[in-house]
This record gives structure tokens, C-alpha cells and sequence, in this order.
């Protein structure tokens, strides 16, 4: 351990909710986005489901609205350090869209694509069993458009970089392909439980 | 392999940085050896590590610091310094009212103090120095994009380069002696005698992208998340293609 001379840090808060590494980060909500934020209204929203599926599917606004409605209360955590509790998010449970598509038994992993151009990679397992949703409501409003709106991919218990912002869509396939952080030095998976910030982590 | 996965839009941010992530998941020793104050709020800590494998322009790493008790703080910070200082790194921070990081630099820290440092973390935000760049920050945004500006110098390169950089006043305007010719300032709240106060506005993003070169500009934005907005959609309305504005907000 290699102790910093004269560094106390904060008071210590007996937290079982922070990953390692995490900080509180209180009513902040930072906005990492690499791209510029995209006017992108509900009428113009999309989200496409493909790949190695049954049935390639493309959902509008009001369709996917007509799915049953499913919140996540809870965490999120950035891998830039800070972690949010208690956030309130709603929308459709991912489940619901890939029960209409139907992945075939080959499909292992999908890549997220925002309406931007961004991508992310996930293996399946973590977008399915009400562990992911599309979601455009935060604390009860309209999600913000730098937070992602009008919707967004919410995996709440990966790194927050894999919750696409203006998600477009997810082709599913049967390896992982590396999206853009990814590309760009980060972790395939991105578990903050198990710190795993950077490739080799 | 049945498919490869072929994006639906295009694709506005592409990585074209490849990075080595050998050094990304070690962290190593920085010891302390220079503080340079730049401004009444924010100092530079330059910093020697003998193994550092060099970085890009704009990459960031991550520093942290750990207390007796073994309790560890993590931030991720913008590399000031060019690849050309060789064994060496330095940030620049602001110092963060009740920052836990940024508060033990500016009232403790001290030459010969250690911290750990892993990087670089990131080529999204790199310039290499190979494409004509236009550089948008304001405050600490400035960080990275000196970066840049540093390496352009230290290479004596010819490819275009500009930088327009916002600050509250000329007091606040940090690395303000290190700027020349390629440099535009806009002064937000106070200014000397003669000069204009206020935001930084399109006319300012219009006149540089006049003098583009005939392959455009890359541009890359930095500052805080409203900054970055604000100059990203001037610099749309100016004309710069979306696929071709990078952004590092700090958050």
C-alpha cells in the first residue's frame, strides 16, 4: 500500500451500495457524452431489434410506449468514479422488446447503437431476466436529451457507459464485437462490482 | 462467425486512436517535483515518472491517492504536458471547493510527495498531430487542448492548429503566457480596457472556420458539460460536420 503523506479523504460512510473505487456523487449528475447531443425528437425515434433473431423487429415512439411499462429504482455507477443513488428511471423492461424479436440460441452477445453513431458491446445474459430496459423517464419527467433523451439503454448494473444514450437499436450475434469505448481502451464487460474499468482490468 | 455487425447510422464518433492497454492496467509511482500556480485557482503539479510509456495529446489517466487507513480516492485528469517531456507528466487542477482529490493537491501536496498514476487512458480525445485542429475550451478545458498545442510547438509542425479559449478574465485565463499567435481569447466576465466581454458567440466559431483548411478542421471541444453544449452547437451552426466534433466534458 502505498499511503499518500497528509491525505485523510472524506469521512468514511459505511456504504455496501458504492463499488470499490466509487464516490457518492449526491444530487450530480454528470454529462460524459463524447459526441455532440443530438436533436433527436420522440417523432424521430426508433429502436430496431436484429441480428440473430427471429424476427428482425423496428419499433417507433407510440409502439413501444404500447409495451407494458417497467421502472428501475436504484443505483447507476460511471466509471469515471462517481456512483448515484436512488435514481428512478422508466420505461419498457428490454425482456419485452427480445420476447417479440426472439434470439436464436446462437445469439451470445449484441451491440448497442445509439441514433448518434455510438456503440457498445454486451454479452446477452446482461440484457436479459429484468436486468436492462429502455427507458425515457427520469424521476417521473421526460429524460433529458443530454442525459440520453428522448430514450436511452439503461444496464444498471454495468458501468454506466454501456447504457447507450439515444439508443437506436441492438443487433444481436454470436461473439462479442468491441463498440467504442471499447475500442477506445475500455472493459469488454465492465463490472463495477468487480472494477473492471479498462481492458485488463 | 455468422455476422458482423454493421452499424445502422453512421458512425459520428469513430476511435481511429489505437491504444496500447499495457499501460493502462498498472498503476504506477509519481513523485511530485514542481507546483506552479497559474491562476488564483487552479496550480500545475508536475510530476516525475521514470516509466511513463508516453502518451498523445488529450489522453487522460487516472491519479490516486491513499490515506492510512488504506482508504483510496480515484479521479480521472487531463495530461497538460506534450509526449516530448520525456519521463515527466503535468496536470493542471482546479481547485474543487470540498474536493477530495483536487483539495489535498492545493493545501498539502508538496514536492516529493507520491501518488499513482495508470495511464494513458482513452484515444477518442487524442490528437496526434496529424489533421489540421481547431481547439474549443473554456477554464480547465484548456488542459488537454495544451496539450496539443504544446506538441505542435515542440515538433515545429505544419499543420494547421488553432485554439479559441474562454475564461471569466484575464486573471482566470490559465497557461495565459504560453499563448501565441494560434490563440483566441474570449473573456466572459471582466476584461482589459478595450476588449469585449461576453460568451463566447458564433461569430467567433465563424471566423475560424473561414480560414479552414481544405480538408476541414477536427474539432475538439473540453470543458464543462454547458461550455460544451453551447460551443458544440456553434460550431454545427458554423457548418462543421457532427462526425468531426470531439468532446471531453468534465463532470
Amino acid at each position: 500500500m502505498n499511503v499518500t503523506r497528509g491525505f485523510t479523504g472524506r469521512p468514511r460512510v459505511h456504504n455496501p451500495g458504492l463499488p470499490p473505487g466509487q464516490y457518492d456523487a449526491g444530487d450530480d449528475w454528470p454529462v460524459l457524452s463524447a459526441e455532440v447531443t443530438p436533436d433527436l425528437s420522440p417523432a424521430d425515434w426508433t429502436f430496431r431489434v436484429d441480428g440473430l433473431v427471429e424476427q428482425s423487429r423496428t419499433w417507433d415512439w407510440d409502439e413501444a410506449h404500447e409495451l407494458p411499462s417497467s421502472a428501475y429504482e436504484g443505483d447507476i455507477h460511471c466509471v469515471t468514479s462517481w456512483s448515484k443513488f436512488g435514481v428512478r428511471f422508466a420505461g419498457v423492461s428490454l425482456d419485452a422488446f427480445l420476447a417479440e424479436a426472439r434470439p436464436l440460441a446462437s445469439a451470445t452477445h449484441a451491440v448497442a447503437y445509439a441514433h448518434t453513431g455510438y456503440t457498445t458491446n454486451l454479452p446477452l445474459a446482461d440484457l436479459t431476466g429484468g436486468r436492462a430496459w429502455i427507458v425515457w423517464e427520469y424521476d417521473g419527467e421526460p429524460l433529458p436529451a443530454e442525459h440520453g433523451g428522448p430514450a436511452r439503454l439503461l444496464v444498471p448494473h454495468l458501468y454506466f457507459w454501456k447504457s447507450a444514450k439515444w439508443v437506436a437499436g441492438l443487433t444481436l450475434l454470436d461473439h462479442d464485437e468491441p463498440g467504442f469505448w471499447e475500442q477506445n481502451g475500455y472493459h469488454a464487460r465492465g463490472n463495477p462490482w468487480e472494477e473492471q474499468r479498462y481492458a485488463g482490468d | 462467425m455468422t455476422e458482423t455487425f454493421v452499424p445502422a447510422t453512421r458512425f459520428a464518433v469513430p476511435g481511429r486512436i489505437a491504444v496500447s492497454n499495457r499501460s493502462a492496467a498498472l498503476w504506477q509511482t509519481a513523485t511530485l517535483t514542481e507546483i506552479r500556480r497559474e491562476t488564483p485557482y487552479a496550480s500545475t503539479f508536475r510530476f516525475a515518472v521514470p516509466d511513463w510509456q508516453g502518451h498523445l495529446p488529450g489522453q487522460h489517466l487516472m491519479l490516486r491517492l491513499t490515506a492510512q487507513d488504506g482508504y483510496t480516492a480515484q479521479r480521472h485528469y487531463s495530461i497538460a504536458s506534450p509526449p516530448e517531456d520525456t519521463g515527466h507528466i503535468e496536470l493542471t487542477l482546479d481547485h474543487v471547493e470540498g474536493g477530495e482529490v483536487s483539495g489535498w493537491f492545493h493545501t498539502e501536496a508538496a514536492p516529493g510527495d507520491e501518488v499513482e498514476v495508470r495511464g494513458p487512458l482513452s484515444g477518442f480525445f487524442a490528437w496526434p498531430g496529424d489533421r489540421p485542429a481547431l481547439l474549443i475550451g473554456a477554464g480547465s478545458g484548456v488542459v488537454p487542448l495544451m496539450s496539443m498545442v504544446r506538441h505542435h510547438r515542440a515538433r515545429g509542425l505544419s499543420v494547421p492548429l488553432r485554439l479559441l479559449v474562454s475564461a471569466r478574465g484575464p486573471e482566470e485565463l490559465i497557461y495565459a503566457r504560453e499563448f501565441g499567435a494560434e490563440t483566441t481569447t474570449v473573456f466572459t466576465r471582466s476584461a482589459p480596457a478595450g476588449v469585449p466581454v461576453g460568451r463566447m458567440t458564433a461569430a467567433h466559431v465563424a471566423a475560424l472556420l473561414a480560414e479552414q483548411p481544405d480538408d476541414g478542421w477536427e474539432a475538439y471541444v473540453c470543458g464543462s458539460n454547458a461550455f460544451a453544449e453551447h460551443a458544440s452547437r456553434l460550431l454545427l451552426t458554423a457548418g462543421q460536420p457532427v462526425d468531426r466534433i470531439r468532446i471531453e466534458r468534465f463532470g
